[in-house]
């Protein structure tokens, strides 16, 4: 086992505000396939909203405040040195609170403030390691241990990976991403892709995998978003995809939702199936689609699924 | 260059099973017309420069001045290239008529980040939240300053 398989077996677990809501069955199959894994979570104890949209917009410092919290909990409080986001905004702010604690004096006197403020430990960079969910069965897993545990294999389903804009973006808060071989890549990500070929899956080739899903409009212009969302399910259809995968709750809320407002809208259905990837994992390691989620989804699977002999 | 409005008429008119080098050239000049509209609007004047031999690629470079956010259609950009390519180059493979379509789609999908960020500026800002800090603003510290 490597130093990083071994390092992941046990990570700080922050789900974060979407998971406990819209992407409840994101937090449902990411738990049920670290526990089939053998992994372990360990919920990060009372931890806050990462600062995702909002309050951003009112002063981005909170932001970094915000975030730095939930790594301080982790780090000083539970005694843990990765934590692991599942959601891509989520993912997204704890690194660039760690890019911006470790670059900016400004940012750091900021939280320290707040921290004493609000009376705990000032996090400091460098105490944790923020993964995604996917780096997490990536590297504590890997291909072959995949392909090992899998019971029921994904073979026959079509899949086209989608990633959406903020896994990689922007490159410079992801430095161990673009160092090579094994390692992700910003402008071409596969780590989702190599986890579902291991599970048997075909991926198809997919070029709007990174493309914008204009997620942070829904409310404010949701026929700009409905639009876009068309399109990605329109080139998914047509790149050959029975099936979207997606790894992160705001996308997939929005690629589900604005699949129907695009029939309402503008009458057109693209027959294309939405999971997220923690749920085609755990269905190949043998769990039953209630128990990933599935039933949660806006987006009918299940005829597909059964089609497919995976459900 | 083209209103975006014309630009969108002109890629519906897009005809994916005509002669492919045409189209996929069409295509390519849509993106870099859609870029245009983006630069002048802020005041711009387009590059007639090229970055790894597409201007498509240099005019995307320079709509990001100032504007991380505007990253968020970077990959878009590299694909419309990368299928431009594989069009132009091997006109007669059996799957050229289906890359036409997906560059189609490609474009369209810049067409429709670019003109729904030139509506709402804040398009992509979700995604590329560096920006703020980046951009450096004195008042918010100031502001914490009395925390």
């Amino acid at each position: 086992m490597t130093d990083k398989a071994e390092k992941y077996q046990r990570v700080a677990y922050y789900p974060g505000c979407a998971l406990e809501g819209t992407g409840h069955a994101y937090n449902r199959s990411t738990k049920a396939v670290g526990k089939k894994l053998g992994l372990d979570l360990v919920e990060v104890d009372n931890w806050n909203c990462c600062g995702a949209m909002e309050v951003k917009n009112v002063d981005p410092k909170i932001q970094t405040y915000l975030s730095s919290r939930v790594m301080s909990i982790a780090a000083n409080e539970m005694d843990m040195d990765v934590v692991m986001a599942p959601c891509n905004g989520c993912y997204h702010n704890l690194k660039k609170a760690e890019y911006d604690l470790t670059n900016d004096d400004q940012s750091v006197a900021v939280v320290d403030k707040l921290s004493k403020k609000a009376g705990h430990k000032t996090y400091e960079s460098g105490q944790v390691e923020t993964i995604h969910a996917l780096d997490w069965i990536k590297d504590a897993i890997g291909e072959d241990g995949l392909r090992e545990r899998v019971k029921n294999s994904l073979s026959g389903l079509k899949v086209a990976n989608y990633y959406g804009c903020m896994y990689t973006r922007p490159r410079h808060i992801f430095p161990e991403k673009d160092q090579g071989n094994g390692s992700e890549s910003t402008s071409k990500p596969h780590f989702m892709d190599d986890l579902l070929a291991a599970a048997g899956a075909e991926n198809v080739d997919f070029p709007l995998k990174t493309a914008c899903c204009g997620g942070a409009h829904t409310l404010s212009d949701s026929d700009t978003s409905t639009k876009l969302v068309l399109n990605i399910l329109r080139a998914a259809k047509l790149s050959g995809a029975d099936v979207i995968a997606t790894e992160c709750p705001t996308c997939h809320s929005g690629l589900e939702m604005h699949q129907i407002r695009a029939e309402k809208k503008f009458g057109e259905k693209v027959d294309v199936k939405i999971l997220y990837f923690t749920q085609l994992l755990g269905m190949a390691l043998g769990l039953k689609p209630r128990k990933v989620g599935v039933h949660e989804n806006i987006s009918k699977s299940m005829p597909l699924l059964k089609e497919k002999g995976i459900a | 260059m083209r209103t975006l409005f014309e630009l969108e008429q002109a890629i519906d008119a897009v005809k994916v099973d005509d002669d492919p080098v045409v189209a996929a050239e069409e295509l390519l000049s849509i993106g870099e017309e859609v870029l245009e509209n983006w630069i002048v609007a802020k005041d711009g004047v387009p590059t007639d420069e090229t970055r790894e031999g597409f201007r498509l690629l240099a005019l995307h470079r320079q709509g990001t001045k100032n504007d991380p956010s505007f990253n968020a259609c970077r990959e878009t950009c590299r694909e419309l290239a990368y299928y431009f390519n594989l069009i132009t180059l091997d006109p007669d493979a059996t799957a050229t008529t289906n890359r036409t379509a997906m560059m189609k789609m490609i474009s369209n999908h810049l067409y429709l980040f670019i003109s729904g960020k030139l509506q709402v500026a804040q398009l992509g800002d979700f995604c590329c939240s560096a920006k703020p800090i980046r951009m450096a603003d004195q008042d918010n510290t100031q502001e914490l300053e009395g925390v």
